[in-house]
């Protein structure tokens, strides 16, 4: 399922920066500060899905966090609709939060312990007085219908279901408000491989249904390929390739791109992929003193000393497909990527 | 070490039994686990939480916290020696020496308050009787091998001065400094970033190479099991539900929970088929591995399976040996077995020896 070309864009991120200060041992000495994000912008068109992809502490989390207004936005804008996101406080940014909710990675510390399940689920109806309280119990039941759980279950405690469950209680709460937009922060990660299948398939389902827009947090690139409609990489608190996800799967162009994928083990590749898998040496650079280029190009197999001299802007190469990294070329129309998947 | 012939059997695990006590009675997590590891070769163990991966490799090593647990039958012969019975002295010699461990969690697994020198020193005290200061000589050599930079200064360092990629490498180094004969791996890359867990899988791979050390490596990733494996072992509920090489196990899996297991994947490309507007509905595995104590009678999978008969609620399913007469290349020769334990299988194979 692909949106149709022009849809309206629901959210809409420019130039977004989290930095946290960090207090240095010492006196008299100024506190480092860790950019967590560092100028990140993107559009979410409505019913879609933008998957945001990185390795740990690339920032991708942190959007996320930003994005849902419970990390703290050093600079830049956030638009949901016509609403600007970043501007609201109080009372007005509680209100607004019915619009945009999340899903979390860890269904085991995501629920309250405490809480039987359908209290989890009503308790966002009872806060953002959804509907009339008398029908909120038939609508805490349907939202266990809608996401594969029996009404019944309701009555138990988080302890008493299974992994794959209690994600599946997380999105019955996630969509009880009528959200438009769900980030969605590495949902299947916890949960094993034949449980994985089954959640992906609900969330594709509910957003069909639904109409629903993901903000799609991951680290995997196969689950990504699956469910996104479009896809940014991040590396180190920057977008370094934005692309449609046909456009990018076909020919991912920068090379930190190229080197994920190629790092994915799959189960037709085998050896021969392993074997002929890009190399990357080392750890990602410290995101409190980011080299001043490239940030990749400590790393890169193909970069050249004009890359670590200056940061490269991130360009549209060809429609909707952006990167940024000096050494793509444009010919006749058609970006030449430095590196190539292996062909194995 | 040189690697000698793939077939001769370094350890052999025969109808292994592991139960746990508690309130309710008692829980069989292992129950009737049977395998062999060879000489130099990678064996991945696959399977969901709680199919009893990991507690087969504590097992091994007699790790199974005790009480509740207990291994309640069956043998664990290492070159003959059968370490189940074996006494505790005799389990610590082997233990860390002949038969190392990796395990999942790097933070968790190393010792915060101890350098990095002194934690892969201390197998080499205890097992080679080196001193101090030559286990630190040992520890640097390890490090290098490795792959960790400056291990000179690393030496003296402490776990949370790593990133995870390392102490995941110092886990490695710690695990072979007596050059085990085996190496388990319980999910080694699990809590490491994709382009670190390709560098973890290469040292592996290059380590065994070098001293023929054989791997049993723990996984739930059919990815990983591709890139390592020689030869696989599926298990549910507690048992071996599937054995075989890695191509015979992967291209043409007897047991219906490993065809699941690999339709349910999200493979890479999968947006590059006819036009790439269409999102195809991944495969499922319908319902959840059931609660030990709704096992019952008969094969552990069949809620969950499409083809479950009659008979699969009345008997376990034995180990049917698969593809004899089908040549080399479906594997049905007698040193690379397929076996699975599945009733579907019945009519046309013989059971396995």
């Amino acid at each position: 399922m692909t949106a149709p070309e022009h849809t309206d864009v629901l959210l809409s991120v420019r130039d977004l920066q989290v930095h946290f200060p960090r207090s240095k041992p010492g006196w008299g000495r100024s506190p480092e500060v860790v950019k967590a994000v560092d100028g990140v912008s993107f559009d979410v068109r409505r019913g879609t899905t933008l998957a945001v992809v990185g390795e740990s502490g690339s920032g991708k989390t942190t959007t996320a966090l930003a994005v849902m207004r419970l990390a703290p936005v050093t600079s830049g804008q956030l638009r949901l609709g016509d609403t600007d996101l970043g501007a609201l406080e109080g009372e007005a940014l509680r209100q607004a939060r019915s619009r945009l909710q999340i899903i979390f990675q860890d269904p085991f510390s995501s629920l309250n312990p405490r809480e039987r399940a359908g209290a989890a689920v009503r308790a966002p109806l009872d806060l953002m007085n959804v509907g009339e309280p008398a029908g909120r119990a038939q609508r805490v039941a349907d939202l266990f219908k809608a996401v594969g759980l029996r009404p019944e279950q309701q009555h138990l405690f988080p302890h008493q279901f299974s992994g794959g469950q209690r994600q599946r209680i997380n999105i019955a709460r996630a969509l009880a408000t009528n959200p438009e937009l769900v980030v969605c922060d590495e949902p299947v990660s916890a949960l094993d491989i034949a449980i994985r299948a089954q959640i992906l398939n609900l969330l594709v389902r509910l957003q069909r249904e639904l109409g629903l827009t993901y903000l799609f947090i991951s680290h995997d690139m196969a689950v990504v390929e699956h469910i996104c409609d479009d896809i940014a990489v991040m590396y180190l608190g920057q977008i370094v390739e934005r692309a449609p996800r046909r456009a990018f799967f076909s020919r991912p162009l920068h090379p930190y791109s190229v080197a994920l994928m190629s790092a994915v083990p799959t189960v037709h590749g085998g050896r021969a992929r392993a074997a002929a898998r890009i190399q990357l040496s080392g750890d990602p650079p410290s995101p409190i003193n980011p080299p001043a280029g490239c940030r990749f190009a400590s790393r890169c197999p193909v970069a050249e000393p004009a890359c670590a001299a200056e940061l490269p802007p991130l360009r549209e190469v060809q429609s909707g497909h952006w990167v940024r990294c000096r050494r793509v070329d444009v010919v006749d129309g058609m970006p030449q990527a430095p590196l190539h998947l292996p062909t194995a | 070490m040189a690697t000698t012939s793939k077939d001769s059997t370094l350890l052999q695990v025969q109808n292994l039994h592991v139960e746990f006590s508690s309130r309710r009675g008692k829980a069989q997590v292992l129950n009737g686990v049977d395998f062999e590891i060879r000489r130099g070769e990678t064996l991945c163990v696959v399977g969901e939480s709680g199919c009893g991966k990991s507690m087969t490799a504590l097992a091994l090593l007699r790790l199974i916290p005790s009480p509740p647990g207990r291994i309640s039958a069956g043998r664990v012969l290492f070159q003959g020696e059968d370490l189940v019975s074996a006494s505790e002295d005799r389990v610590r010699a082997v233990r860390g020496n002949r038969i190392s461990m990796i395990f999942q969690e790097p933070m968790t697994s190393l010792n915060p308050v101890l350098t990095v020198g002194d934690q892969i020193g201390e197998s080499l005290r205890l097992h080679a009787g080196l001193d101090l200061a030559r286990a630190k000589v040992r520890a640097i050599e390890m490090l290098k091998q490795v792959g960790i930079p400056a291990p000179e200064l690393r030496v003296d360092e402490y776990p949370h001065q790593l990133s995870g990629g390392m102490r995941q490498r110092v886990m490695i180094a710690m695990a072979l400094a007596c050059r085990p004969d085996i190496l388990i791996a319980d999910e080694p890359t699990t809590a490491l970033d994709v382009t670190v867990q390709a560098q973890i899988f290469d040292l592996l791979r290059d380590l065994q190479r070098e001293k023929g050390t054989a791997i049993l490596f723990i996984t739930h990733d059919m990815g990983a099991v591709a890139e390592m494996a020689d030869r696989v072992m599926v298990m549910y509920a507690g048992r071996v539900i599937e054995q075989g090489t890695t191509a015979q196990v992967l291209s043409s899996p007897g047991h219906p929970y490993t065809r699941g297991l690999i339709e349910c994947l999200p493979e890479l490309g999968s947006s590059l088929g006819s036009d790439g507007s269409t999102r195809i509905e991944l495969a499922e595995i319908p319902g959840m591995v059931p609660s030990i104590w709704e096992l019952g009678q008969g094969c552990a999978f069949r809620d969950r399976c499409p083809h479950a008969m009659a008979r699969c609620a009345d008997d376990v399913p034995p180990m049917f040996r698969l593809g004899q007469g089908t040549g080399a290349a479906f594997g049905g020769d007698a040193q690379q077995p397929h076996g699975a334990a599945c009733w579907l299988h019945a009519e046309t194979q013989a059971v396995a020896a």
